[in-house]
């Protein structure tokens, strides 16, 4: 999906309908809220010294604790009658300015320490970090007291101490970025681009580490903004008759009875101050983190939407086309459609797929990445991540039921019992906390009533029917323990656990070397054979199809393209992009066969062509292929083509 | 041919040493007592599984990593010496190209910046000259010369990695050295890449070792072919006799263990294969626990690499003489 839309990304750019940086910030109002008192603050300040207000230092003890609204003082006046406005203003910019230079100076510090400790890495790290450690062994505002009292009170010093004290946490938060980076490939490249250490750092890290201390930043500067009105407060920061907030706070806090306002308005002004700066930074944060970018906030639902036009859900629908699925399989699918809707864009990425699986067969779902192979499967059980997928059309019949008219309920009775998954990585789908035998073991309870040691006894024979030598001990080891073979074998047995009638297995031994990849194909075959369940088997490599498949059905930008059985497509494909693409995988003997490669990318889902999507690449193509829907034409009983030119097996195939 | 790059008797270390009180640290022999020669305009193999230490020779090979014990020289200099190790005289010579295209490029950097780093470093190119020879790299690796000021995101994986070629090639090197370039390719991207680099080492008469875990591509772009186990060559042989004629049972495994297009029949160990434990190997042969031949011998004596002409086997019994392909398989047609 994603790579068949970064695949055209060049052209496509213009149109990606993704919503703007700036429109995304703004649809977060809190942040614009806060961006916009801040500014306004901000504003106010830059103004202060063109405004017509008292000098702020100027007493005036005959109008001394003056009320807000007194006449030639908005705000009032404090105890020595100075005007209470000016002051406010004069000190919020003093405020703003000393905690905007500790952020800076926290922050370049703080990042160099951290991108020199993750970059070097071995000793330079544990020195670095080890003072950083010494610096955190203090408590927090001690040493900011501490660093002042040695230092003697005043702003500059108040702004040290603060800088100082958050050194620590840029130091430790950029580290832990650099560290990752500094293990990525583009860094080997620029090492063997001939580039030195300091012009790596300089040019390929920085920019990289960049947004992190920027949203670090943003996330502190109200932090220290408060902690310098501490100090001030204190009587360490800001000294008379200088003010900032905090010190204002301070000469009002012995009025609090007699005339709050002293005390009040600033208060309120470091509430507005900071508070405008944490929402601000929030949003920042939530724009620039990755994390946060591909979704991760959002909860997906238990399964994915289904919308499918009233016809397909009706009875009579579901009725005609059970009738239709073809007699005894165990799963019929009916034109799905699944789609991905990405702003205004919609991708299709599964596109009317029609196929059944028999009985105890086994039936490959072959395809580049981006072809809507995996989609398909995660489809069937409603496992698409909605939003942004949602199933518009189709039907998937297990033994004549629809499941995507079950509710979530119903689906998760079918997941893992009557349909279940096996996936690519093993150490992704396992989990790290629980033995094996557990987690076999949940998966028969979350299904049957028995008891936990019968649901154990069962996972131990599952474990012994895949093949794992010493069944009852290792039920009991964790999945870090294991290879990635055995792991497989694992989640394979898990997948057993309740007798499905189907198992779908997602490029099952893609991650796996080729002697293991050998055994286990050899499992699945043979467990299938065992236990009268089908698979439904996804994967790239003809190779691995021609072992285990009796049929394979091709699929190219989202359509089942060619559909019939393995031996006959493998030897004489019918679709020019079956044909195609065994003639492009070198295959061991034949060492002298030129690789025909195939010229040109996938289309966009987002954009099919009219027509057939392969058309662009195709030697055969005429104007013909470029209109109108291409329909699955029949070449004999067993296979089907989707092309109007099919190829006689005039191309050859891979036997 | 002649010997451009020599490799002797390589072995790279990680962990070891000491701790603070004196107790020796586990130690992980990636690479261990490797030896061979590289030859002027060949493109040499390397297959093996994960673990076997493939890449960490690669980066050996180009200065990434450096020797534990042993030597690599190139063109008679000796490249690891201490004294006179030299990161950028080595780039000039011998480039790298990396498995994943994509990372291997920084995301926050134009393809411009990416493949004019080589020439302002390594070349010490004027800006003019520059231009220029982006344009030709562009040219010699079939990319429009637009996509020179576009960021990586923007391509394909296949795109990326001809990317990744080209900046590769600007340096001007004499070997290129190439982990697993098409492994991340979708296989009708593999092709056009595998032939790409096909055209480039005719075209800049570049030598090539080929590292990669897939059989099929390795034979059909190699002249020589190096077979690695847990760290150690285990066979060593032309393309056409190591394939033709396996000799080392771990090489057969795993000719039979590969499925191929149309035929069905692969071979595979009745017993799960493991790895034996990295931090406390096996005195033996590694391959010893999992070999259908292994005797006392093997178990207890480290095979040695013994020559015979063009091939090498660490084996203390060779599969000579035996049929190969294995009655089992259903022999290709040529």
């Amino acid at each position: 999906m994603t790579a068949a839309a970064t695949a055209t990304a060049p052209a496509a750019k213009a149109g990606s309908g993704r919503p703007s940086p700036l429109k995304l910030f703004l649809r977060n109002q809190l942040a614009a809220f806060g961006a916009g008192l801040l500014l306004v603050i901000i504003l106010l300040v830059i103004l202060t010294p063109f405004l017509p207000l008292q000098d702020p230092a100027a007493t005036d003890p005959a109008n001394r604790l003056l009320r807000p609204l007194a006449e030639g003082h908005l705000l009032g006046s404090d105890h020595l009658g100075r005007d209470i406005l000016s002051r406010l203003l004069w000190g919020t910019g003093v405020s703003l300015l000393v905690g905007l230079s500790a952020t800076s100076v926290a922050a370049l510090f703080g990042s160099s320490i951290g991108i020199l400790a993750g970059y070097f890495g071995g000793r330079a790290d544990t020195l670095l970090m080890r003072g950083i450690d010494m610096l955190m062994a203090f408590p927090y505002i001690l040493l900011a007291l501490a660093i002042v009292a040695a230092l003697g009170p005043g702003l500059l010093n108040a702004l040290f101490a603060i800088a100082i004290v958050n050194i620590p946490f840029f130091a430790r938060n950029i580290r832990g970025v650099t560290l990752g980076l500094a293990k990525r490939e583009f860094i080997d490249a620029a090492r063997l681009s001939g580039k030195s250490d300091l012009s790596i750092l300089l040019t390929e890290v920085l920019p990289n580490v960049l947004p992190v201390i920027v949203i670090t930043v943003s996330t502190t500067v109200g932090w220290m903004i408060l902690e310098t009105a501490g100090l001030s407060f204190l009587g360490l920061g800001a000294q008379p008759p200088d003010a900032d907030l905090g010190s204002m706070l301070g000469e009002g806090r012995k009025l609090l009875i007699t005339a709050p306002h002293v005390s009040v308005i600033p208060g309120v002004m470091i509430f507005l101050v900071v508070m405008s700066i944490n929402l601000l930074g929030d949003g920042i944060r939530d724009l620039l983190d990755p994390r946060l970018k591909s979704g991760a906030l959002a909860r997906p639902a238990p399964m994915t939407e289904v919308d499918r036009p009233s016809a397909q859900t009706a009875p009579s629908a579901q009725a005609v086309a059970a009738m239709s699925a073809k007699q005894g399989s165990v799963l019929a699918v009916h034109d799905l459609e699944t789609q991905f809707r990405i702003g205004s864009d919609v991708y299709k990425a599964v596109n009317r797929v029609s196929f059944d699986i028999r009985p105890n067969e086994c039936l490959g779902l072959v395809g580049e990445s981006g072809s809507g192979k995996s989609v398909t499967a995660l489809s069937l059980l409603g496992l698409v991540a909605t939003p942004p997928g949602r199933i518009v059309g189709g039907q998937v019949l297990l033994q004549g039921r629809d499941l995507l008219g079950l509710d979530a309920a119903g689906l998760r009775a079918v997941r893992g019992d009557g349909v279940a998954y096996i996936f690519q990585d093993p150490l992704t789908t396992l989990h790290p906390l629980f033995t094996i035998g557990d987690q076999i073991a949940e998966a028969i309870r979350s299904h049957k009533p028995v008891s936990y040691r019968e649901a154990w006894a069962s996972a131990v024979k599952l474990l012994d029917a895949v093949r794992i030598p010493n069944a009852a001990g290792r039920a009991s080891a964790y999945p870090h323990e294991l290879s990635g073979g055995m792991r497989q074998r694992v989640s394979i047995a898990m997948s057993l656990a309740n007798d499905p009638e189907l198992l779908i297995a997602d490029e099952p031994t893609t991650a796996l070397d080729v002697t293991v990849q050998a055994q286990v194909l050899k499992l699945l075959d043979q467990l299938r054979d065992d236990t009268d369940a089908s698979l439904l088997f996804i994967t790239h490599d003809f190779g691995v199809v021609s072992e285990v498949c009796h049929r394979v059905a091709v699929m190219y930008a989202g359509r089942i393209v060619e559909i019939g059985p393995t031996e006959e497509v493998l030897s004489a494909p019918a679709h020019p992009y079956t044909e195609r693409l065994i003639a492009c995988v070198p295959r061991l003997g034949e060492p002298g066969r030129r690789l025909e490669a195939i010229p040109g990318l996938p289309p966009a889902v987002n954009k099919l062509p009219p027509g057939c999507a392969f058309a662009e690449r195709c030697p055969h193509a005429e104007d013909a292929c470029r209109q109108g829907e291409i329909d699955l034409d029949a070449v004999n009983d067993a296979h089907q083509v989707r092309c109007i030119k099919p190829r006689n097996g005039q191309g050859g195939g891979a036997a | 041919m002649s010997a451009l790059m020599e490799i002797q008797d390589v072995t790279r270390r990680f962990g070891g040493g000491r701790t603070l009180l004196g107790r020796p640290k586990p130690a992980v022999h990636a690479v261990q007592g490797v030896s061979f020669e590289v030859r002027q305009g060949e493109t040499l193999g390397i297959v093996g599984e994960s673990g076997c230490g493939k890449s960490t020779l690669a980066k050996l090979l180009v200065g990434l990593q450096r020797p534990t014990e042993g030597e690599v020289s190139l063109g008679g200099a000796l490249l690891h010496d201490p004294a006179v190790f030299d990161r950028r005289a080595l780039a000039k010579r011998v480039q790298y190209v990396f498995q994943d295209p994509l990372s291997s490029l920084n995301p926050r950097k134009t393809i411009r910046q990416i493949l004019e780093a080589p020439l302002i470093h390594l070349l010490q190119m004027p800006a003019a000259a520059r231009q220029d020879k982006l344009m030709e790299i562009m040219e010699a690796v079939r990319l429009r010369p637009e996509f020179l000021e576009r960021y990586p995101h923007e391509f394909s994986g296949g795109q990326a990695q001809r990317i990744g070629i080209a900046r590769a090639l600007a340096a001007e090197p004499e070997v290129l050295v190439l982990d697993e370039p098409v492994s991340a390719l979708d296989v009708s991207v593999q092709a056009q890449v595998l032939n790409l680099l096909d055209q480039l080492k005719a075209d800049f008469d570049l030598t090539y070792i080929f590292i990669s875990h897939d059989l099929a591509v390795v034979e059909s772009v190699s002249d020589r072919v190096l077979v690695m186990y847990f760290g150690r060559v285990v066979e060593e042989g032309t393309a056409g006799e190591l394939f033709r004629r396996p000799l080392h049972p771990y090489t057969r495994l795993l000719l039979s263990s590969a499925p191929v297009p149309g035929r069905k029949g692969i071979g595979a160990e009745a017993r799960i294969a493991e790895l034996p434990d990295p931090l406390a190997p096996p005195p033996g042969c590694a391959f010893a626990a999992r070999c259908p031949h292994a005797s006392d011998l093997c178990r207890e004596t480290l095979p040695v690499l013994e020559r015979e002409g063009e091939s090498a086997y660490a084996c203390h019994h060779p599969r000579k003489g035996e049929p190969w392909p294995p009655a089992n398989v259903e022999a290709a047609g040529d």
